[in-house]
């Protein structure tokens, strides 16, 4: 299926009779090259690249639920790359290039909307910080600037400059930085990876792993046993279940990380502003809604639900930060799993099972990640050898003494 | 989330700390064999489980104590509360 401009004036003419389903309902075959477990945004990128820059298109993709049930669909949709570590910022860099292709790429509107990514700071020790990390993301060949007071209030005139507490002295400024549609991402990605002949199976759990000879040979789901060559696994907040089928006990704690959204209202919000003195970051939907978030609620969770102490936080926040956002009324909230990592960054590895692969860790912050984590994914599923943008995502950093911990937080998954 | 406080009844899960999974209660010994291997284990690795955890929750805002919390990770359920310094001791008079 080809979109275009002129294809919707057409359909609109014939009534929209012409449109089909953007990816088949195939059932499984029993061989493949390749398995993908789990068809979030990571699952679905990977497989589409594994297709397109890779030419492996034996593939499979099982996804326990239907497409966007996890984590891809429940995010606030911010990209960025604002990291200052030299593992992580390239990467995250590389993954913001693709995204800048990534509607012409895929052929399909995924509403990246770059409108930028406002870092706030309130006291001279964060503005060295923020000075310091955007001369790492500079050196990475990613955009930042140091927005003063005067500037700010052009931008963002409603912020409360005057806090008593946390009066605002400026904030680092990313205008590549943004949003965009997050549900669209993973049908974007499961129409072209479809439309190479990929085979997308909803409803389909990954029961166990078939394993003989320290080599994994296929999986074992609720649609019956499928084998492969290979078997990549990637299901984020799910990551310790899958991998605990086989024994494997992974650095990660899944932790529920809640989401807001408001009523619909008249343009306010420019980009993403995020509160330098306490956990609020906010940006507005195309429809109008303010979607904002901020900590996890900080203990081990499989309920996709979070509880009142963490909503309390987040509204103190935004009040404190943007004394209006107590007007609007909030809407709904959520919750989704999080794949928190003892360092806080990602895993993009071997296993120590012979063909199986492992993708995971990504915390809050995986779904900026999706086209480069797919990418490095597919390159480490198709060569064996891992990307040079992610070569620091191992397993034996722990052991190694190699943590890459952006906060300094050390070996604690809540506080990444 | 409530938790049933051995010595204080029931109290607000927000003055209190998480600390994840009890395990850490069993810090290995630095001579015993493969030393290294069991660090990596006790500093790294978890077992995570949806269903029952044991974890340690710190009093902050209140006694100062660590507790071991048996709790249900998918309903948030608790199920039991202890004093660590009882099960630590207890399990080092056997
Ligand atoms: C509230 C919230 C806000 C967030 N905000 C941001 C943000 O602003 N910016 C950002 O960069 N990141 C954000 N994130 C993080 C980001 O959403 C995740 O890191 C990322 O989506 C994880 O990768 P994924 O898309 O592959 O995960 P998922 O979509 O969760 O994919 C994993 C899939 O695996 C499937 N699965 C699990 N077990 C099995 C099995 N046994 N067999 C088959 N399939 C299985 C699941 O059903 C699921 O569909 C946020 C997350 C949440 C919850």
């Amino acid at each position: 299926m080809k979109y275009s401009g002129f294809k919707v004036l057409w359909e609109g003419l014939k009534g929209n009779t012409g449109w089909k389903p953007m990816w088949r309902k195939p059932d499984p075959k029993k061989n493949y090259d390749i398995i993908i477990v789990g068809g979030g945004g990571h699952g679905l990128a990977t497989a589409y690249y594994l297709a397109e820059k890779f030419n492996i298109t034996s593939i499979a993709v099982v996804e326990k639920g239907w497409l966007g049930s996890g984590n891809i669909g429940r995010n606030t949709t911010i990209i960025r790359s604002n990291y200052l570590l030299p593992q992580n910022q390239p990467f995250y860099e590389f993954s913001l290039k693709l995204w800048e292709n990534l509607e012409q790429e895929l052929n399909y509107n995924s509403m990246v909307s770059q409108r930028g990514v406002l870092n706030i700071f309130h006291s001279d020790g964060q503005r060295d910080a923020f000075v310091r990390r955007g001369n790492a993301m500079l050196m990475s060949g990613a955009d930042a600037s140091l927005l003063g007071v005067d500037a700010l209030k052009k931008l963002v005139p409603f912020l409360d400059f005057q806090n008593s507490r946390f009066p605002i002295k400026g904030g680092l400024w990313q205008p590549r930085g943004g949003t965009v549609r997050h549900d669209a991402v993973a049908w974007g990605y499961a129409k072209e990876a479809d439309s190479r002949g990929v085979d997308i199976i909803e409803n389909c759990e990954a029961i166990n792993f078939l394993v003989k000879n320290g080599r994994c040979y296929g999986v074992e789901t609720t649609k019956g046993v499928i084998k492969s060559k290979k078997v990549g696994v990637c299901v984020a907040g799910s990551s310790s279940q899958v991998m605990g089928k086989i024994g494997i006990n992974l650095p990660i704690e899944s932790h529920v990380l809640q989401a807001f959204v408001s009523e619909g209202l008249k343009p306010v919000i420019p980009g993403v502003i995020t509160f330098g003195a306490g956990h609020f970051y906010v940006s507005q939907s195309n429809k109008g809604g303010l979607v904002f978030g901020g900590d996890i609620d900080g203990y081990n969770s499989y309920a996709q639900r979070g509880n009142l102490p963490v909503i309390e936080d987040v509204c103190e926040g935004g009040v404190a930060l943007m004394p209006m956002i107590g007007r609007a009324r909030l809407l709904r909230t959520w919750g989704g799993i999080m794949d928190m990592s003892m360092d806080g960054s990602p895993i993009i590895d071997k296993t120590n099972i012979k063909n199986l692969y492992f993708n995971g860790g990504w915390c809050y912050g995986g779904f900026k990640a999706t086209p480069a984590s797919g990418f490095c994914y597919a390159h480490l599923l198709a060569t064996g050898k891992s990307h040079h943008n992610a070569k620091d995502f191992l397993f034996n950093r722990f052991e190694k003494g190699r943590l890459i911990d952006e906060k300094g937080q050390g070996n604690q998954p809540n506080l990444h | 989330m409530l938790i049933d406080h051995p010595l204080l009844g029931l109290r607000d899960s927000s003055e209190f700390i998480y600390m994840g999974d009890a395990k850490l209660l069993n810090r290995p010994n630095w001579k015993s064999k493969n030393s290294k291997t069991k660090f990596i284990d006790y500093g790294y690795l978890r077992k995570n489980p949806a269903g029952l955890h044991k974890e340690l929750w710190y009093h902050e805002q209140g006694d100062r104590s660590w507790l071991v919390v048996t709790r249900n990770t998918v309903t948030h359920e608790i199920l039991k509360v202890e004093l660590a310094r009882y099960l630590k001791r207890k399990a080092n008079a056997k």
